[in-house]
Order: structure tokens, then C-alpha cells, then sequence
């Protein structure tokens, strides 16, 4: 095996051991991402070349000075005999939706393309203290917008390693791309629909969004502040949960972030799900739309090679003594989008008033009559659809004379699907789970340009993971086969609040459980 | 009765005194700093940067919240009110609307004309403040030093009747601010900010007409200004037979004009929702408590209070109660003192007063305390040291800030009332000046002062002035 496919909990083991060097590491991180890919994101994209086509694109800005100088020191403390930190030269690569201290922190904008962070996001500020080599800010969709990364203003977009006609998801489809084609062993991404465990079940990767307020927002570009969750993207559980040790925790600079102790994720890993109780929903193994012209309530059932994915996960936990609950009601799920909808562009069309070319970022080089109109062109050639679409909803829900019609409405929804969980994990309810089992995505990786334009439908592909983040609680993606195309697919565990060691613990018991499986020593294609 | 009657409602900004700003750890107080270097990622609303509450702002809030008789809310919310402005660099406010901090409260200003005037406030909330705006040779320059200084926005109901009326307000407010420490409340630096909606109706109808808005009147002076000015304004357009329109005016204190700004004034909508990034404002039954244990008695209920324990004088009383310092030394004065209250009050405000607007200190600053005040009118009072002695002892103990009795021993200040020893002096004035005795004895005895003056002066200025007078017209007789 490749240093660069080895999980980061064993490398950081060799790496402390001194059996291999933190810059050795680095080294073969970066001939990875020189080999496989390819032309870093730029505002002038233009068109790809054919061999182009065959790369991964993750990359918006490379940072090699900033990891060289960081693996150096690793090394320099082992020699030494200093601690270098948990995390101590294992390669990660942060989504460019974190400000990071000279760095571009470009949110994968144009109105942000030349904005030079003088500060770092706390995750990232945590990862770098424990050791981490920071090999650069990766592509995401234009302020997260998205589901496929085709968005960023920054081209060529990601693409899937496992085949880059396919979209790696998104709106972490840079870090999910990265992570799994060995670029990176870890990356920071953020989640405020899906947008980490949608891209990491595309790419068959593990990927984590914490409780909402387990992991600091400080730093974090914000797209819709009362949804958005920082959170690893790993390959392995074991990964993910050395990742949220390091990243989660009160931080003074956020008054969201819990203060809640920070468990040790890693210990109890290996601990088994015996008698744990697991639920599956019929609420989850559909997609359910309502059509734009009659509103009528449409439901379609979600691909058959994914529920039988899934049910083949809670087959190997119930072998191992999990309780498997069939039937558990989550009625409000199918509300999760249209009131994502509301919230989300609310909250994202004020965190987008911000971007006036006032102070930092674009500002029109148009001579200007006066004040409105610098805003006007700064805000319409700076932006891509994405943001307009978003900042244009977003204006008319919370407009006075809609605001109770949509928004309060919306925000009255969202308590409901809350209370779905709530009934779901009430230890003197029916069901006292300790975690819902469902699929990650209604579908696996779509191809490129297939979707793309179609933002309703776009929005769909988060139907399975948005009632997590309008209700707080924590949800784990994890590789869990693939379908006859050779797409991985993603089986999701939601927890109650803060239940991040139950989830982590009951993924790795399926990981433990398929480790010998054939489908697991498979590589992606960009990799062969 | 008057043909109308003005109906007032104030919108005050109070800039609060806090050591840091709202939601960062900038100093509050930028006066005189240069542009933009009293700013951070925080107040300047860089991309992913999140506010972190002061609760000092809280506090103080609560304080002023109670002083108003204002109901303070167990729980409210912090809420974003959106609008584009460069020296706004969120692109919104965080300020909190529909769940504010207080509701419902009211000041009583007592009328020189002998009336209470009840001014209601509808609610108070805490809010951030934007930066400053500068227009200079074509170019708008911003300076965010402002940005997130700590704000307590409070508008009275349309209850005031007149200019004076308003002014008083401002002056009672400014006194509360500065009695509970909340804020500098110095108008010139912006500390308090006003804007007045006036309108007319006629005497004896309850409904409201259109009125208008003065921006900018930030003194006392320009409050009572302006407001006159644009009744009178009013009355003449109203007589004329023409409507008073929804103005917006702005107050030119050089001119003593108010200029148009906008006509038609269209409510904006400023789409106000939740602020996500903060957590609701929390305030328990313990930490009410804790806030208000450090609540002082009113400047208004103190004021009654000296009328009613002491026996002074309605201006007495609101001299000395003007400013909480001078309230508090009059008070540690009169208990060391023990003598009649009215007599320390003529000392405060004659002497100690002058001396304090001399040096620009509150009273309790002063190297001359209340227990050295009171020290001086005993010895005054037992005849130890005459009253002029006396009052320069003031400026003594305030210049060496030593103790009145110690400079009195050390300095033979005590008063000579020893008769043996004024009659020699008298008789010595009496043999020096035969032709003023020859002239006093013919019947000019306004003479008798001249006699004292020098007796004194051969004294050192120590004799008791009342036994150099018994014994000089004794012996001019």
C-alpha cells in the first residue's frame, strides 16, 4: 500500500515512531496531487482538454510552502522529543469556505477571489496546533450552494476519482475528492444540507457533520448560520473520529459553540452496537417533491440498489446484537427541503450583504455614477447564479408582508422535524433508538451536467440529510458498497444530540464487520 | 387655552461606557484615535467572523432599564436588521426588535412651573453602532472605529407637550445616564443622540397629524431650538390653511435653521430576523438581582428626599442632586457635620462648587473630602476660625490635601477671642489714629468698620470679628 492510502490514524503512527518522516509524507501527498490532479481551480477556467477531463481538479489553492514548513517542524519536535500533537503530519486539505491566515479565502466566489484572510477559522487553527501539514484550500461549490461543485467560480470543478464524469457531490466535493483519491488523508468540509456526507457518499468516503455547535463556526464563510456545522471528511472512521477530537470544543470566539465536554471518540470504537437499538424509517427509503405548477405531493421510491445497501448495514449490525427497529415514523422529513428553502436563503441573503465592494473582495472596475450602483454591478458581476438565486429568494421571504407566511412558517416546520427526532430518540418513547439508519442520498453520483441548472431538483439530493441540520443533531455518512455502475453509496447514521461516539462507534462496527469484503479492497478509478 | 398643542415624541441613541464593544474585545472609546485602529476581523464584519456578546452591555442596560421603572424581560433576542450602507460592513445591524431587553417604562420630569410631566417609554433595546461616514473632495471615507460601539436605543411615546418639555427630558435622561454610570452622556461626542417627531393638533382634540422628523439636534440647546422653531412652523402652515407634510428635517445648529432632507418617507423594510450567530439574552431571577443590588436611589427620589430629610430648598435640592457625586458628598457632609443642613448646602454651592467647575472633577475627587467640609464649618460654628479663615481654608486642604485641624494648629489659624488680648490690640488702633477717632466721635460712626478692618489686620485676620466690634465701640465711645 501507498503512504498516501493509508488511513491517518496509522500514518500519524508511523509518523510519531519515526519510522517515516512527516516530510516523507508530505512528498508523497504532493507526487499524488501532481499525478492525479491536475489544474487547480482559477477564475479563467476556460474550457478542459481532454486529459484534463481524467483529473480530480480539488484543489483551488495548493499551499506546499505552508505544509513543507509544517511537516519540518513535526519532525523537528519528534527529534527533539517534543509532542507534535495529535494530528502530528498527517496531510489534510480545508474547504476554501474557511478564512485560513494568508491564505485566499475565496469561497469558490468571484467576488472573493482576491480576499487574503488575516486571520483562521478555529477548526482549522485546531487542526494545524495538533500537527497537521495543511496542503491547501480545496473547491466547493460557489458559497456551498450546491450539491455538485459544478457552481464554484473556480474551473475546472472536482470531479469524481471514482469517475470524473461524475460529479464528486457537494458542496465538500473538493474535500471529498481529495480524501478519497489519497490527495489528502483528511479535510475539513462543512455541512449545512449534506454538504459533507452527500460528497462523502458519492466519493465513498466517511464524512461527519457534528451537533450544531459541537465544532466552532468561527472562520467559516456563513452561508446559513442557524444550519451550517464544521466537520471532517476521513477514510476511515477511526479517521474521522481522531479529526472531530481535535476540531470540537467551546470556542470564545462563538457563542453557538457548546460547551459541552468533548468525548474521546477513539476509545470506544471498537466497542460493538450489542443491544444497541437502530431504526430504520419508510420516510427515509423515499424521496418525496412537490410539484412547482399543481403542489400536489409527489413520492418516488429511492434507487433499489441503495435500500438494499442499507439493509444489508443493518443486517451486519443485527448479527452483531443491534436491535433493528422497523417502522420508526419521521413524518415531517419530506418537509426538510421546502422549509431548507426558506431558512436557509434567509439567513445566506443577509450573510451575502456583506459583499459590497466596500471593503475586501471584488468591486467593479466600471466607472460608477454613484454609491447604488457600485453595489449593483459589484454584486451582479461578482456573484454566479447560485448566490442571486439564494439572495433573491431569500429577500422575498423575509420581506415584511411575507415574512409570517414563509419564514415564521418555516421556522414552525423546522420545530416539528426537530420533534421527529426528538420522538425518534426519547429513551421513554416508543422507539428509544439510539440512532436512525437510512441512505445518505437518494441516488449515487450523478454526471457531470446532468443536474447542473435545475436548482430545484439539485435540492432534492439533500433530502436525506437536511432534517439533521434543521434539527441539531449529528449525522455520519459511511461507504457502504456499490451499485452495479461502481459508484459507492453511503449509508447515514443520525443521533441525538452530542451522540457523535454512538455514531462513529456503530460505523466502525460496520467497517470491522466488512473489512474482508471484496468491495472494500477496491481502489477508484483515478487511482488505476 | 392655546390655539394648539404640540404633540413630541424623542428617539434617543445612548452610546454606553463599556471598557470593550458589543461583540468584539476593541476598546469602546475611540475619541480622537486616528481612523480605522480600533477595529478587528470582528467589528468589521470580515467574511466568517461571529459576534460574542459583552455582558457588561447587559448589565448596564438592566441598570438603566429599572431606572425607567421599565419592565426588563426574562428572555430576548438579538435580531439582524438588513440594509446597505458602506459604513455598515455587515450590511446589516445586530439590534433586537420584536423581543427587546425592556418594555414599558417612564420618566417623571418635574416642570419649573410647578407640574410633573410622565413621559412613557414603549421599550429598550441594546443594539450595535455602525462607523462614521465622511464626505471630503469627492470621496466618501469610512471609519469603522465606530463599528460595534454598545447602543441603548429608547423612544418616548408622543408625550411631550412643548420644546421645554423635551429639552427637560434630555436633561433628566442625561442626569440618569451619568448618575448610573451607564454612559458619558456628552452630547458633543455623540454619546447621546436624538431625533424629534413633532407634530400640532388643536387644543382639546386627541387625534395625531402627520408629523415630522428633526434629525441631528444633539445639545439641549438645539433640542429646544429646533423643536420651537418647527412648531412655530407648523402653527404658520396650518393657519395658512396648508398640510403638514412627512418630512424629514434636519437641524442646522450655525443657522439655527432646520433644512429639508426627504420628503416622502417610505418605511424601509430592513427584513429583521433572527440573529443566528447569538444566543437568546437570558436574564434569571439571581442574575436580575445581582444586576440591581447595584441600582442607587434615583436622582429624582434623592431630590425629595433632601427636601423632606433635610429641610432644603427645591433649588437647593436640585443643585445638589444634579450629579450623583456631588449628591453622595453632600450627604457624607451633612452626617459628619451635624449642623443645620441648610448652612453646608450655602457652603457646597457657593465655595465647593466653584471649586469643582474650577478643577473640572466630580465632588468626590476633591483632596478637600466631605469629612474635611464638615470639620471646617464645626470650627467655624464654635468660633475657632472666623468665616473668611475659614472659607480659605477650603482652598487650603484642597491644595495640600491636608487635614483642615492639622493646617489650623500649625499655622495658628485659630481664632483670637481672648479679650485681653483684642482689647490691647484695640486700644493699640485706637492711640495710632487720633484724627479717625476725632471724626467718629463727631458722629460719623460708619467709621466703626474702618476700626474692625485694621484690628483684624493687626491680627493676622484671627480675631473674632464680633468681640473686636463690642470692644472698639466700648472704647471709641
Amino acid at each position: 500500500m501507498e503512504i498516501t492510502d493509508l488511513p491517518a490514524h496509522q500514518l500519524t503512527k508511523l509518523i510519531r515512531s519515526r519510522e517515516i518522516s512527516a516530510e516523507e509524507v508530505l512528498d508523497a501527498s504532493l507526487a499524488r496531487i501532481a499525478a492525479i490532479d491536475g489544474r487547480a481551480g482559477m477564475l479563467t477556467g476556460g474550457n478542459l482538454e481532454p486529459e484534463e477531463i481524467q483529473k480530480i481538479h480539488a484543489f483551488i489553492t495548493p499551499t506546499p510552502q505552508r505544509a513543507r514548513a509544517q511537516a519540518q517542524e513535526v519532525d523537528r519536535k519528534l527529534a527533539s522529543g517534543e509532542d507534535p500533537g495529535p494530528l502530528a503530519g498527517i496531510p489534510f486539505t480545508v474547504k476554501d469556505i474557511f478564512c485560513v491566515h494568508g491564505t485566499p479565502s475565496t469561497a469558490g466566489s468571484r467576488i472573493l477571489a482576491n480576499f487574503v484572510a488575516p486571520y483562521t477559522a478555529t477548526p482549522a487553527a485546531r487542526m494545524e496546533a495538533a500537527g497537521g501539514v495543511m496542503l491547501g484550500k480545496v473547491n466547493l461549490d460557489e458559497f456551498t450552494y450546491g450539491s455538485s461543485n459544478e457552481s464554484s467560480a473556480f474551473q475546472p470543478s472536482p470531479r469524481n476519482p471514482w469517475d470524473t464524469g461524475r460529479v464528486p457531490g457537494g458542496s465538500s466535493g473538493g474535500s471529498a475528492a481529495a480524501v478519497a483519491a489519497g490527495e489528502s488523508a483528511l479535510s475539513l468540509g462543512t455541512d449545512t444540507a449534506g454538504s459533507i456526507r452527500q460528497p462523502a457518499a458519492f466519493c465513498g468516503v466517511v464524512g461527519l457533520k457534528p451537533t450544531y455547535g459541537r465544532v466552532s463556526r468561527y472562520g467559516l464563510i456563513a452561508f446559513g448560520s442557524s444550519l451550517d456545522c464544521p466537520g471532517p471528511l476521513a477514510r476511515t472512521v477511526t479517521d474521522a473520529a481522531l479529526a472531530l477530537k481535535v476540531i470540537a470544543g467551546p470556542d470564545r470566539h462563538d457563542a453557538t459553540a457548546a460547551n459541552v465536554l468533548v468525548s474521546d471518540y477513539a476509545t470506544q470504537l471498537e466497542e460493538g452496537v450489542r443491544g444497541m437499538r437502530i431504526g430504520l424509517s419508510p420516510d427515509y427509503f423515499r424521496v418525496t417533491y412537490f410539484d412547482g405548477e399543481s403542489g400536489q405531493l409527489h413520492q418516488e421510491p429511492i434507487s433499489p440498489e441503495i435500500e438494499s445497501a442499507v439493509l444489508s448495514v443493518a443486517g451486519y449490525l443485527a448479527e452483531l446484537g443491534a436491535d433493528i427497529v422497523e417502522g420508526v415514523p419521521m413524518p415531517h422529513t419530506r418537509y426538510g427541503i421546502p422549509v431548507y428553502f426558506v431558512i436557509s436563503r434567509v439567513e445566506a441573503s443577509s450573510n451575502l450583504h456583506r459583499y459590497d465592494g466596500v471593503k475586501y473582495g471584488y468591486r467593479t472596475p466600471d466607472p460608477v455614477q454613484e454609491l447604488s450602483e457600485m453595489y449593483r454591478k459589484t454584486r451582479d458581476q461578482g456573484f454566479g447564479l447560485q448566490p442571486k438565486l439564494r439572495i433573491l429568494m431569500g429577500m422575498y421571504v423575509s420581506a415584511a408582508q411575507y415574512s409570517e407566511q414563509y419564514y415564521a412558517r418555516a421556522l414552525r416546520v423546522r420545530t416539528l422535524i426537530r420533534q421527529d427526532f426528538e420522538q425518534a430518540f426519547d429513551p421513554l418513547g416508543p422507539h428509544r433508538l439510539a440512532a436512525l439508519l437510512t441512505p445518505t442520498t437518494p441516488t449515487t453520483a450523478f454526471p457531470m451536467g446532468a443536474v447542473y441548472g435545475d436548482s430545484v431538483l439539485m435540492q432534492y439530493a439533500d433530502q436525506l440529510t437536511v432534517p439533521a441540520n434543521h434539527a441539531g443533531v449529528p449525522g455520519l455518512s459511511i461507504p457502504a458498497g456499490f451499485d452495479t455502475q461502481g459508484l459507492p453509496i453511503g449509508a447515514q447514521l443520525l443521533g441525538p444530540d452530542f451522540s457523535e461516539a454512538t455514531l462513529l462507534r456503530i460505523g466502525r462496527t460496520y467497517e470491522i464487520a466488512t473489512e474482508s469484503h471484496d468491495w472494500r479492497k477496491l481502489r477508484p478509478a483515478i487511482l488505476q | 387655552m392655546p390655539k394648539y398643542e404640540a404633540i413630541i415624541g424623542l428617539e434617543t441613541h445612548i452610546q454606553l461606557n463599556t471598557i470593550t464593544k458589543i461583540f468584539c474585545a476593541c476598546k469602546a472609546d475611540s475619541w480622537e484615535d486616528p481612523p480605522n485602529t480600533n477595529i478587528c476581523p470582528v467589528c468589521t464584519g470580515l467574511p466568517g467572523v461571529l459576534p460574542v456578546l459583552n455582558k457588561a452591555v447587559v448589565q448596564k442596560a438592566v441598570l438603566l432599564a429599572a431606572a425607567m421603572h421599565a419592565e426588563v424581560q426574562p428572555l430576548s433576542y438579538f435580531d439582524r436588521k438588513n440594509y446597505f450602507y458602506p459604513d455598515l460592513p455587515k450590511g446589516y445591524q445586530i439590534s433586537q426588535y420584536d423581543m427587546p431587553l425592556a418594555r414599558r417604562g417612564y420618566l417623571d420630569l418635574p416642570m419649573s412651573a410647578g407640574y410633573i410631566r410622565r413621559i412613557n417609554i414603549q421599550k429598550l433595546h441594546i443594539e450595535e453602532d455602525a462607523g462614521k461616514t465622511k464626505n471630503m473632495d469627492g470621496l466618501r471615507l469610512i471609519d469603522f472605529n465606530r463599528c460595534g460601539v454598545p447602543l441603548i436605543e429608547m423612544v418616548t411615546a408622543p408625550d411631550l407637550r412643548s420644546s421645554d418639555e423635551a429639552a427637560q427630558y434630555i436633561i433628566r435622561l442625561r442626569q440618569l445616564l451619568r448618575w448610573l454610570d451607564v454612559s458619558e452622556a456628552n452630547m458633543e461626542k455623540g454619546h447621546l443622540r436624538i431625533d424629534a417627531n413633532v407634530s400640532i393638533r388643536h387644543s382639546g382634540t386627541d387625534h395625531f397629524n402627520p408629523k415630522t422628523e428633526i434629525k441631528n439636534v444633539n445639545s439641549i440647546v438645539a433640542v429646544r431650538d429646533a423643536i420651537q422653531t418647527e412648531i412655530e412652523r407648523q402653527i404658520r402652515e396650518v393657519d395658512a390653511g396648508n398640510r403638514i407634510e412627512a418630512w424629514t428635517l434636519e437641524w442646522d445648529e450655525d443657522s439655527a435653521k432646520l433644512n429639508l432632507m426627504r420628503t416622502k418617507e417610505t418605511e424601509a423594510d430592513y427584513r429583521y430576523f433572527r440573529e443566528p450567530d447569538l444566543l437568546p439574552i437570558q436574564i434569571d431571577a439571581a442574575w436580575q438581582d445581582a444586576i440591581l443590588a447595584e441600582l442607587p436611589e434615583l436622582p429624582l427620589d434623592r431630590r425629595a428626599r433632601f427636601i423632606d430629610q433635610y429641610g432644603l430648598p427645591e433649588y437647593d435640592a436640585d443643585i445638589l442632586t444634579g450629579e450623583r457625586s456631588l449628591s453622595d458628598y453632600f450627604e457624607s457632609a451633612a452626617a459628619a457635620y451635624g449642623g443645620d443642613p441648610k448652612r453646608l448646602s450655602n457652603w457646597l454651592m457657593n465655595d465647593v462648587l466653584r471649586m469643582i467647575n474650577e478643577l473640572d472633577v466630580p465632588a468626590g475627587d476633591l483632596r478637600l473630602t466631605p469629612a474635611h467640609l464638615a470639620e471646617i464649618l464645626i470650627m467655624v460654628d464654635a468660633g475657632t476660625l472666623n468665616t473668611s479663615t475659614g472659607k480659605s481654608l477650603l482652598d487650603t486642604v484642597q491644595k495640600t490635601g491636608r487635614a483642615p485641624g492639622e493646617i489650623v494648629q500649625v499655622e495658628g489659624l485659630s481664632q483670637v477671642s481672648d479679650e485681653d488680648a483684642i482689647r490691647s490690640i484695640c486700644s493699640q488702633v485706637v492711640s495710632e489714629n487720633p484724627q479717625q477717632v476725632e471724626t467718629y466721635r463727631s458722629g460719623k460712626t460708619g467709621l466703626i468698620g474702618w476700626f474692625i478692618g485694621q484690628a483684624m489686620k493687626k491680627s493676622g485676620g484671627k480675631a473674632d470679628p464680633q468681640l473686636v466690634r463690642k470692644i472698639l465701640e466700648e472704647l471709641l465711645s
